[in-house]
């Protein structure tokens, strides 16, 4: 059995096509066998809403009279800096920034109670933004100063345009210290009092196409709200690790750079937040349709959570000193029952990611399709594989003064 | 009807020593929880209690207490959550040490106890988007 993404596409725009969560192929998978399945099945789709820490957004504010140079200047957006390196009046907010007058972790731990995420999250909601900037002044762009509130709806371009999201796989934090830790992570209890992980499992996009035979550049999908694109691979993309027979990396793996109009988004899916002791951030919702183009692809869209494992890192030493030590691995169908025994020791665990908002977006992105107004995208060029041979390369360190 | 509050009991140096709570909740009926209990360097005595019963027995309770000299403080800070806000993801079930959040298993919602929260705080800053709020 084959079916092409066109054909999957005629059947979206006849009404016709078969569209079913993550969440939903695996009990049909288990009553029908892939064979059947794969040729009833036509989208299946998946969906993660966590915090992803690489997303910001860029913006073109249009010219000012006079003109003003943004570029090599000064922009802050509710007091938090934006980047100001490009042309006149494109500046790019990321979901990391503070404040300059923030107190970081001065008071330990610091709350970092508003910073780019957050910005992000109250232009999407259309609400006023203050903007305050200096630049140096040239004969074409006098202004050094410019002072004025921005709303979402008098901007020109505003995308979002996160660099690394949608992470394949990710660590099971605990802490063997003698004292809690403020990670990104969250709050780490001393002498692993508790465990924090953060992905879907089984409804995240990557582990839904582990070899990415689907997701490619180009891939349309949910994005916070509205509708964006798979632009790259993201960073530390790092598909050559350790994977299981059905093909789910056990570490880390691979990410996704993504791109979309943040006028179609909405606060609902892209939420400032803080994590204590840590930074601010953005929560992000993400959800990618997965054509069923064989019974090979469908066969990996049906992983259910006791076929996924992450490692479980001591966040107060190994990662720190980024030593390769992995306490234990645990599937995703453990750390779900609310507790994982390591080394002997039952620790309570708790996820930074929403798996009842993963739903919800793989059920959104379901009716857009069933409704037909969500084509597929075939991929311009694939993702990074196996194959392509990729390591993720620590820093080469090399000391500016002997 | 039935009532269950919690009170800070804060005892003047001179009754430290005096057997009032159990009188309390021997005349009066009434079911308690010490949530935290120290004596302070100056020897002032502090007393967090969770006070069920009665409406009436309750109301005696409080006021024998008063007449013994004790001074009563109602906990009335209140921690509720956001519901806007919520994204149920759960960081802050091995957060809460009175175990007031709970995921629904099949849902994977998280349900939130307002009656098992104590108001500790701790949830406050815990929370990623910041959806546990005080309310005095
Ligand atoms: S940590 Fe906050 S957002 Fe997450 S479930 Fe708890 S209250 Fe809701
Ligand atoms: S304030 Fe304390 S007791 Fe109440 S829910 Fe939050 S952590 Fe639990």
């Amino acid at each position: 059995m084959s079916k092409t993404i066109e054909e999957i596409n005629e059947k979206i725009r006849e009404g016709k096509a078969v569209v079913v969560t993550a969440e939903e192929i695996i009990g049909i998978v288990k009553q029908k066998g892939v064979n059947k399945a794969a040729q009833e099945v036509d989208v299946v789709t998946t969906g993660t809403f966590g915090p992803m820490c690489s997303s910001g957004a860029y913006l073109n504010i249009g010219h000012s009279k006079p003109r003003i140079k943004l570029g090599g200047g000064k922009v802050y957006l509710n007091d938090v800096p934006a980047y100001a390196g490009f042309a006149a009046v494109d500046i790019y907010i990321g979901a990391n920034a503070l404040p300059d007058d923030d107190p970081r972790n001065k008071v330990y731990p610091g709350e970092f109670n508003y910073g780019g995420g957050h910005v992000i999250e109250e232009l999407v909601a259309g609400k006023d933004i203050r903007l305050v900037a200096t630049a140096y002044g040239t004969d074409c762009y006098p202004r050094r100063r410019l002072e004025t509130w921005i709303n979402i709806r008098d901007l020109n371009e505003t995308v979002l345009f996160n660099i690394r999201n949608a992470c394949q796989n990710y660590n099971v934090a605990v802490n063997l210290s003698d004292r809690t830790i403020y990670t990104y992570m969250g709050v780490l209890k001393s002498d692993m009092g508790n465990a924090n992980y953060s992905t879907a499992g089984q409804l995240s996009p990557l582990f839904n196409d582990p070899y990415y035979k689907t997701i490619g550049i180009g891939t349309k999908i949910f994005l916070g709200g509205g509708i964006g694109f798979v632009a790259w691979h993201g960073t530390q993309h790092n598909p050559n690790v350790l994977r299981s027979d059905n093909g789910v990396p056990r570490r880390g793996a691979g990410t996704l750079s993504v791109i979309g109009d943040l006028k179609q988004m909405s606060p609902r899916w892209l939420i400032g937040t803080s994590m204590l002791g840590y930074g601010c951030t953005l929560t992000v919702g993400i959800g990618i349709p997965i054509p069923i183009l064989s019974e090979e692809i469908l066969q990996y869209t049906a992983v259910s959570d006791d076929g996924i494992f992450a490692p479980v890192i001591d966040y107060s030493d190994a990662y720190v000193q980024l030593k390769p030590d992995i306490l234990d691995e645990v599937s995703y169908a453990q750390l779900k029952s609310g507790k994982i025994v390591i080394q002997g020791k039952e620790v309570p665990t708790a996820s930074l990611s929403s798996y009842p908002r993963a739903v919800e977006i793989a059920t959104i992105l379901k009716e857009w399709i069933t409704s037909g107004k969500f084509l597929l995208t075939e991929s311009v060029a694939p993702l990074p594989g196996v194959e392509s041979g990729i390591t993720f390369k620590p820093l080469k360190e090399r000391p500016l003064e002997e | 009807m039935t009532v269950s509050k919690r009170i800070v009991l804060h005892f003047p140096k001179r009754l430290v020593d005096r057997p009032i709570v159990y009188r309390l909740i021997k005349d009066y009926d009434l079911e308690f929880n010490i949530l935290k209990a120290s004596v302070t360097p100056q020897e002032e005595g502090l007393m967090v209690l969770e006070l069920k019963g009665e409406r009436e027995d309750y109301d005696e309770g409080i006021r024998y207490l008063t007449t013994t000299g004790v001074r009563i403080q109602s906990l009335s800070q209140d921690v509720i959550r956001n519901e806007e806000r919520c994204t149920h993801c759960g960081a802050c079930i091995t957060i809460c040490p009175t175990g007031a959040f709970e995921v629904d298993p099949l849902t994977r919602l998280v349900k939130f106890d307002n009656e098992k929260c104590l108001a500790c705080g701790l949830c406050i800053l815990a929370c990623p988007p910041r959806a546990m709020e005080v309310h005095f």
